[in-house]
């Protein structure tokens, strides 16, 4: 019992701590440069501390390198975040403004607790899911996990008694609302198709070829379902094209009374909503850990050459496909985020309701109607 | 004619404050997106490339970015741009000025302050005992280069740096103005070379 609970953490400390917040933590680095080398500029360099003394020349080598790549940045946001002043405005309410961010940030993080990021690892006679939690109804959790993350973004709103922050929060409710059944839709497709809520189980299905050469991804089956997937949950995460609930230089977002890491932590919940959309993306439509061909004893290629690998090495593949997956789409979602101009609301609104939700449901219509036929 | 050509512009007019009815492709959105995509990931893996490429010595002379690293690498200015001011000087070394008072006169911000002295050679009329341009007030119009008879004043320094730390420092003396650079003023060294 305590040796399963042991492992739990482990599994928790390995996937949270270190895929999740180390990449939610990169994106800001990511979000600086990617943007800069996509627009001809440079980027973010400036930021550099050096060491006195003899002694520390290797280091201060070393922190000149880290520091040229823009790399100490995300050190000096840190720090900045944690020296400022944590604000709470006379109008606002101080329970539920102190809060409203963790809440926005729990919500986010827990979600990633259905999320599996490897096949099971036998070592030492036992047999370790790679998921933090199995549970039957893995998609359902991480939907209404998604949900309840409104509700940090509208306290924040609520709590600020500020009118600005007010109409933000606002705005992110009736966006989140929109936005949500579009995805939750999207969804019923590949839930139809697969016939199972539980993640582990749906990226198993996904091995495997179609004509000895085509990998069964979800992506094959459901585009239509993966293209209202993506545009709903870059939604969720209320960055551009879809930041109205922020918007933070022009139009005044729900955390404009929030400072220091208060602040930081909305900013986080983002950057983790990114992570979280780009491992659903990846676990749902893109084979989640599965790399194409790999099969539990080794490469089984198309053209019908194989070769056998030892268990720990298809485990580190899986795990290594699972993580270039999922940077693959935080850089799409990056790309994304710095080429498409921001919606009007009215037009966010209607692309919601009138574009993507009509669309979805007759995705699950056509869904249905093939899987019957097929069967 | 011109009633033609009169109907013709009116056309454009009105056609202009038309919106440009959206084809089908463009109203759905996805063909527009993958091409704003496409160019801006084309950008980013172009502009990768070279930064990687620079760092191991290739391709050093396609830029991989448009940025001018500021304090690091100053910009070519053209030689007609009005950069900071200096004064000219005779073969002697001694300041052409003739202190005129023409440029001190002529100044809109009024940043100019000379005081005249005599000269002690009698063919030359007078000499600026001080000579003295607040760049706090300058307007960098270049009246003062434009109405010396002297040739005295000209503003190709090619500086641009002027900040400093007090007003008093913001105050050119006549030694700074004969030799730009020569007189240190904190916060404005001239910079490195490129």
């Amino acid at each position: 019992m305590v040796t399963e609970l042991l492992i739990k953490l482990a599994l928790t400390a390995f996937f949270i701590l270190g895929l999740v917040l180390n990449f939610a933590g990169l994106l800001t680095w990511v979000e600086r440069k990617q943007s800069a080398i996509m627009q001809d500029r440079v980027g973010a360099n400036r930021a550099i501390f050096q060491i006195h003394g003899w002694w520390a020349r290797p280091i201060n080598f070393v922190i000149r390198k880290i520091a040229g790549l823009g790399l100490l940045h995300p050190l000096a946001d840190a720090l900045k975040m944690m020296a400022k002043e944590d604000f709470i405005p006379a109008q606002g309410q101080r329970l539920l403004h102190t809060l409203a961010p963790f809440v926005s940030v729990f919500f986010a993080l827990v979600t990633f607790a259905a999320i599996p990021f490897g096949d099971t690892l036998n070592v030492g006679g036992r047999a370790i899911n790679l998921q933090i939690a199995k549970m039957d109804i893995g998609l359902l959790y991480i939907l209404a996990m998604a949900s309840l993350g409104i509700y940090g973004v509208f306290l924040a709103g609520v709590s600020s008694g500020n009118n600005y922050a007010y109409l933000g929060g606002v705005r992110a409710a009736a966006q989140m609302l929109a936005y949500e059944i579009a995805m939750g839709v999207s969804l019923l497709g590949i839930l139809i198709w697969y016939g199972t809520l539980e993640l582990q189980q749906m990226v198993r299905l996904q091995g495997g070829t179609w004509f000895g050469w085509i990998p069964r991804w979800g992506v094959f089956v459901q585009p239509v379902g993966f293209i209202i997937f993506l545009t709903a949950a870059i939604a969720e995460t209320k960055r551009v094209p879809f930041d109205l609930p922020e918007g933070e230089s022009e139009i005044i977002g729900y955390f404009v009374e929030y400072s220091g890491m208060k602040f930081g932590m909305f900013f986080l919940t983002d950057f983790v909503e990114t992570v979280l959309v780009a491992c659903l993306a990846t676990t749902l439509f893109f084979g989640g850990w599965q790399v194409p061909y790999l099969y539990a004893d080794g490469w089984h290629l198309p053209w019908g050459a194989a070769a056998r690998l030892p268990h720990l090495a298809v485990v580190g593949l899986q795990l290594a496909s699972f993580t270039f997956k999922v940077a693959g789409f935080l850089w799409l979602q990056m790309l994304i985020r710095w080429t498409l101009p921001r919606f009007r609301f009215d037009q966010l609104v209607r692309l919601g309701w009138k574009g993507l939700f009509p669309v979805s449901l007759a995705n699950i219509v056509v869904t249905a109607i093939v899987v019957v036929a097929l069967k | 004619m011109s009633k033609d050509l009169g109907e013709l512009f009116l056309h454009r007019i009105r056609d202009a404050k038309k919106r440009r009815e959206l084809s089908w492709w463009e109203k759905i959105y996805l063909r527009e997106v993958a091409r704003g995509l496409w160019l801006t990931s084309w950008h980013f893996w172009r502009n990768l490339f070279l930064h990687i490429a620079h760092r191991v010595g290739l391709f050093r002379d396609i830029p991989a970015s448009v940025t001018i690293q500021y304090p690091d690498q100053s910009r070519e200015t053209s030689p007609r741009l009005r950069t900071r001011h200096r004064l000219t000087q005779r073969e002697d070394g001694s300041p052409r000025c003739v202190a005129c008072m023409l440029c001190e006169t002529v100044c809109p911000a009024r940043c100019i302050y000379i005081t005249p002295k005599e000269h002690p050679d009698p063919n030359i009329e007078k000499m600026p005992a001080s000579f003295d341009i607040d760049l706090g007030k300058c307007v960098y119009c270049g009246y003062c280069v434009e109405v010396c008879p002297e040739d005295a004043i000209r503003m190709d320094t090619q500086i641009h740096t002027i900040a400093a730390y007090s007003r008093e420092e913001m105050l050119l003396h006549l030694p700074e103005l004969l030799n730009p650079g020569s007189t240190t003023r904190q916060g404005n060294s001239p910079l490195p070379a490129p």
